[in-house]
This record gives structure tokens, C-alpha cells and sequence, in this order.
């Protein structure tokens, strides 16, 4: 293992960090809700009616957010290598993974944490090690 | 008026999303790729947003009530059980394969991107498979209670409003 430091974007990390836990501290003190992107989703397939319009404000804010970006500057490079077979087949399994684990990298990682919520330290844990795995697997084991 | 905060917040997220790099699957691949050459810049992003939402969760712990009078939904379960380690597994590779996990997936689908748009198409089937899925799972589950598994676990987004007391 070396550090990339040419990539190594610290600051930027740092503050776009804080945004998002600016954003999950606004939807918890305000409406006394969880930032958790795969929840917020998938919550609009089995909940009541009553329920859906703060998640549709709040994915509205979240797809809305690289136009409003692109308003005062041009976005930050965008690379996607995987092909669409893989995109199809890896978005099928996150749908499922995320619901059935019942969080995400948001949900789990970043609230959960927050919170000292055991359950989610362990599912960080898990998604962030597998994660890894993979990408050793492809990159490193199996690549064609 | 909690319909313009969650606007707000979406809004804040995927901005920050987009600065911390997290925006860009290629970045995302970088940090899972211990064995590469690595970037760490995504830990940073992780602490930078749990350094600040710790605090709300401090707060928000204290209270019945949201600012806006809403309920306190926070998640009370501890427990650790088969659908959160399979879950949190699948969830796992399908974020190592694509490098896209379901926040940076919407931002992507407001970029425009068309793999962005084939991943997220592809998420919301799955989410909608499983609540279909759960749906049938809960119709079946009729007569005797049943145990382990089958039991009913709350979810982080609809655990019932229930202010925590205990250990946490």
C-alpha cells in the first residue's frame, strides 16, 4: 500500500465532509429525521402518503445538486470505468444490500457513527471491508 | 416548511458530496483500493460529516420534539442480526464493483450521466423488489409468532419515535 498524494484532496475532503453532516444535523434537529439516503429511498416504495413529500423534497435537493453547483463553477471530474452490465448488475445489489441491511454509507456510516449506534459501527465495518475486498479482487486477482 | 428543510439538506448534501470528491466514482475505487495506489481523501469526508453530525446527535438526543415540532425518529435497535451483516455485505460489493453508493447515485443522475442514470434505474429496482418482497414476507406472517429472524426489525426510517434512554 502507498498514498496516492497526488490525488489526496484533504481540504476539500474535510469541508464536503461537514457539509454532508451539516445537511444530516439540519434533517434530525428540524424534522427529526435520519439522513440516510437508501432509507429516504426506499422509503417511498412502502410508506404512507403523508410521509412522501419530504422524501421527494429531499432527493429533489439531492439530484438538484450538481446543477446548482454547476451554477457558479463547472463540476469536478466525473469518471465511471464500470461498464453498464456491471453498473446494472452492481445497482440491483446495492438496491437490495442497502434495504435489507436497512442503511448505507449515510445512514450507517455517517449518522449511525455519529450517534454510537452499534449496529451501524458493525454494518460500516462489513460494507467498508468488503468493499475493499472487491475492488482487490477485481483490481488486483482477477483483472482481465 | 419541513419539506424546505429536507429540499435544504438534500441540497447541502449532494453539494458537499461534490466537493469532498465523493461524486466521482473514480475517487471512490481509489480509497477501497488498499492494494493500489491509494487515497485516503474519503476517510476525511467520513470524519468531516461525522465531526459535525455528532454534535446534532448530541442535541437531538435530548429532545422529544424537532425544532419544527416534528417527532424524534432515530433508530433504537441494537440489534445485530442476520439482515444487517447480508444487507450490509451485498451492499458491499455492489459499492466495490461500481465505486457508487445510493447518495453519490442521484447526484450522478443530476449530472446527467447515463451510467449514473442506468445505476440508479437499476437501485430503485432492487429497493422496489424488496419492498415487494417484504410486503408478501408480512402478509405470510400470519398465525403463530415467529422467531429470529422473522421478526420485525426496525429500520433507521421507521423505527417508532421512542427517545432514547438507556446506554447511548
Amino acid at each position: 500500500m502507498f498514498i496516492d498524494w497526488n490525488q489526496f484532496t484533504p481540504w476539500s475532503a474535510l469541508v464536503g465532509g461537514a457539509m454532508i453532516g451539516l445537511a444530516a444535523a439540519l434533517l434530525v434537529l428540524f424534522n427529526g429525521r435520519i439522513a440516510g439516503i437508501s432509507g429516504i429511498v426506499g422509503g417511498m416504495f412502502t410508506r404512507a402518503k403523508g410521509d412522501l413529500g419530504w422524501r421527494v423534497a429531499f432527493v429533489s435537493g439531492l439530484v438538484a445538486a450538481p446543477l446548482a453547483w454547476q451554477f457558479f463553477q463547472e463540476l469536478p471530474l466525473i469518471r465511471i470505468d464500470a461498464s453498464y452490465a456491471v453498473l446494472a448488475a452492481a445497482g440491483l445489489i446495492v438496491g437490495i444490500g442497502t434495504r435489507y441491511g436497512s442503511g448505507c454509507t449515510s445512514g450507517h456510516g455517517v449518522c449511525g457513527i455519529s450517534r454510537g449506534s452499534p449496529r451501524s459501527v458493525v454494518a460500516t465495518l462489513i460494507f467498508m471491508s468488503i468493499g475493499m475486498l472487491t475492488v482487490y479482487l477485481t483490481r488486483h486477482v482477477f483483472q482481465s | 416548511m419541513t419539506n424546505l428543510i429536507a429540499l435544504l439538506s438534500g441540497l447541502i448534501f449532494g453539494l458537499g458530496l461534490i466537493l469532498g470528491g465523493m461524486a466521482n466514482p473514480a475517487k471512490v475505487l481509489a480509497f477501497l483500493d488498499v492494494a493500489g495506489a491509494w487515497d485516503p481523501s474519503l476517510a476525511l469526508v467520513m470524519a468531516g460529516a461525522a465531526g459535525v453530525a455528532s454534535l446534532a446527535f448530541t442535541a437531538a438526543r435530548r429532545r422529544d420534539r424537532s425544532y419544527l415540532g416534528a417527532k424524534m425518529q432515530i433508530p433504537a435497535s441494537r440489534l445485530i442480526d442476520k439482515r444487517l451483516v447480508l444487507g450490509s455485505l451485498a451492499f458491499g460489493i455492489g459499492w466495490g464493483m461500481a465505486g457508487i453508493c445510493p447518495g453519490p447515485a442521484l447526484v450522478l443522475l443530476g449530472s446527467g450521466s447515463a451510467k449514473g442514470m442506468v445505476f440508479v434505474g437499476a437501485m430503485l429496482l432492487g429497493m422496489g423488489v424488496f419492498a415487494m418482497l417484504e410486503k408478501g414476507r408480512a402478509g405470510r406472517r400470519s398465525g403463530p409468532v415467529q422467531t429470529g429472524d422473522a421478526q420485525p426489525v426496525d429500520r433507521p426510517d421507521d423505527s417508532r419515535a421512542r427517545r432514547k434512554t438507556g446506554n447511548e
